[in-house]
């Protein structure tokens, strides 16, 4: 069952071209990344999904409803969704139980308050002030209020922006966990290494296009990339573009009965590829 | 699958979390209660003269408070704090969850009336014990008393929320809402004994609602002898009441229509 459909998505705001005419089609319980650099389009699109904006053209279904017109149905299809944007700096004056509590009577049937203050990790902060709280654990309530309501379709605007590597990986694994209770995640990110680490599909955009759609491992043609073998030889390094490594570095070992001097076999990383998608985007 | 909560049980929950939030902001409760009562203070030591058989301008003051209070607490605090919440990305997250935006108008119009009920009791505390304000006697000016409070919360809320898609954030909010509450106190007789105003002030004044407000809170606090000096003779009370309630429907369609959920 797709919960997101969407064809040739537009959205300028003046003369700037936000999005330029994407498609998606995300199913349930995938955990769906879009990666790209600021300002490609990335928060507009999540935006327009989650109701929060309307777009200019195209066709979008979200759980059934398009968001710009969902009319009647806003309550409920509200309560079927989670959202957590980027930075907010609200509720300051809250507890944090008092927050996540109140959050839950929003909903027609919510999340055990205290499974999902433990669930974020902020059960040792229940009781303090938000205005109290770092950086990564404010992030960690802002996802607390947007699962609160029990989401079937949660959307994640860059989450981890700011975190530390620890915090991160803390973040990563509620997710997964997320993920492993049915929920459908689309997130949105700049980091690489989260796209790869979660998603089960990445849509790389840029420029307001999207460039690819693929799973992590085989992203850009990764997995089939020809692997890049280099020596030295008497005149100097030499590099050859392969297939098939191994029998390049037969007829070298042959050819020099034995050491091969300055050996190196490398596939081109994940980062490589991507730099090279979004880069050629920009010439 | 069970219903999502009714609009009214979520207004009366954001009111309850309103409250809350006022209450921790130390500086806000200060201001908002105890500054009426400090210029209580000062213009009931200030001016001791009666200006009218039985009545003293203190007396006359209490009322123009009790009203401005409402402009305070409704208008100026709602038009000034919505635009830092959309700074803080408050109403943009509420904007995510199913809860009806007219709970979230219900909620700060709650907070208004019980932060107006406290302040209007330490008034009348203060105003009775130091500056020979009479309390109402008849029931009749207490129901009078009652319904101002309520459409004065109401109007002045909606007008304070219509008013806050005027000012393009948080920052300048405050520059923009303040002068306009302090010009209609000055015009509307809060300060000044109303009739004494020149004619164009009263005029303009009447346009609004602060100036019936402050009318119709004499007419519950003076006694009634004194209507006979008010600019029609007469307390109007039922054109009070009209153009409240005139302010108060304005106010809630030009919330609806204009309310943001972020700055520009």
């Amino acid at each position: 069952m797709k919960v997101i459909e969407v064809k040739g998505l537009t959205k300028s705001y003046g003369d700037f071209t936000a999005v330029a005419g994407i498609d998606l089609a995300i199913e349930a319980g995938e955990i769906f990344a879009l990666l790209g650099p600021n300002g490609a389009g990335k928060t507009t699109s999540v935006e327009i999904l989650a109701g929060f904006r309307e777009a200019d053209g195209g066709s979008i279904s979200v759980l059934g409803f398009n968001p710009a017109t969902k009319g009647d149905a806003g309550r409920s299809w509200r309560n079927r969704i989670g959202v957590v944007l980027q930075t907010a700096s609200d509720a300051g004056s809250f507890k944090v139980r008092e927050i996540v509590k109140h959050f839950s009577t929003f909903y027609a049937n919510p999340r055990d308050v205290d499974q999902v203050i433990e669930a974020v990790g902020l059960t040792a902060k229940r009781n303090s002030l938000v205005l109290e709280l770092s950086g990564g654990q404010r992030r960690r309530l802002d996802v607390a209020l947007g699962i609160i309501g029990n989401p079937e379709l949660l959307f994640l605007d860059e989450p981890t922006t700011g975190f530390d590597p620890e915090a991160r990986r803390a973040f990563w694994s509620l997710i997964r966990d997320l993920k492993a209770g049915g929920t459908t995640i689309l997130l949105t990110t700049h980091y690489l290494d989260e796209a790869e680490e979660l998603a089960d599909r990445v849509a790389v955009i840029n420029a307001g296009k999207i460039i690819e759609v693929s799973t992590p491992a085989i992203l850009g043609g990764r997995s089939t990339a020809k692997a890049t073998v280099s020596w030295m030889s008497p005149t100097g390094i030499q590099i050859e573009e392969s297939d098939n490594p191994t029998s390049v570095v037969a007829k070298l070992a042959a050819k020099f009965d034995g050491e091969i001097p300055e050996l190196t076999i490398t596939r081109p990383s994940l980062e490589d590829i991507y730099l090279k998608m979004i880069g050629g985007q920009d010439e | 699958m069970s219903k999502v909560p009714s609009t009214l049980k979520l207004g009366l929950l954001r009111g309850q979390m309103e409250i809350i939030q006022f209450s921790r902001q130390k500086e806000a409760v200060v201001f908002t209660i105890f500054f009426p009562v400090i210029l209580l203070v000062i213009f009931g030591s200030v001016f001791k003269d009666t200006i009218a058989p039985g009545v003293t301008f203190s007396q006359y003051f209490v009322a123009g408070m009790i009203a401005s209070g409402l402009v305070n607490t409704g208008f100026q605090n709602i038009a000034i704090n919505i635009p830092l919440e959309r700074d803080m990305g408050a109403i943009k997250r509420l904007r995510g969850t199913p809860l009806p935006i007219t709970s979230y108008f219900i909620g700060k119009a709650i907070s208004v009336l019980v932060t107006m009920m406290v302040q209007v009791l330490i008034l009348l505390v203060i105003g009775a014990a130091f500056f020979g304000l009479n309390m109402p006697t008849e029931p009749s000016k207490w129901l009078t008393f009652t319904w101002l409070l309520v459409l004065g919360t109401a109007s002045s809320t909606a007008l304070g929320v219509a008013f806050s898609s005027v000012p393009k954030n948080g920052r300048g909010a405050a520059a923009i809402v303040s002068p306009v509450v302090i010009i209609l106190q000055f015009f509307s007789g809060v300060f000044f004994v109303f009739t004494q105003l020149p004619g164009w002030m009263q005029q303009f004044a009447a346009i609004f609602p602060l100036k019936w407000l402050t009318q119709g809170m004499r007419s519950v606090f003076l006694p009634d002898s004194f209507a006979a000096q008010e600019v029609a003779q007469s307390w109007e009370s039922g054109r009070t009441a009209l153009i409240l309630f005139v302010w108060l429907i304005a106010g809630l369609f030009l919330a609806v229509k204009t309310f943001r959920w972020e700055n520009k």
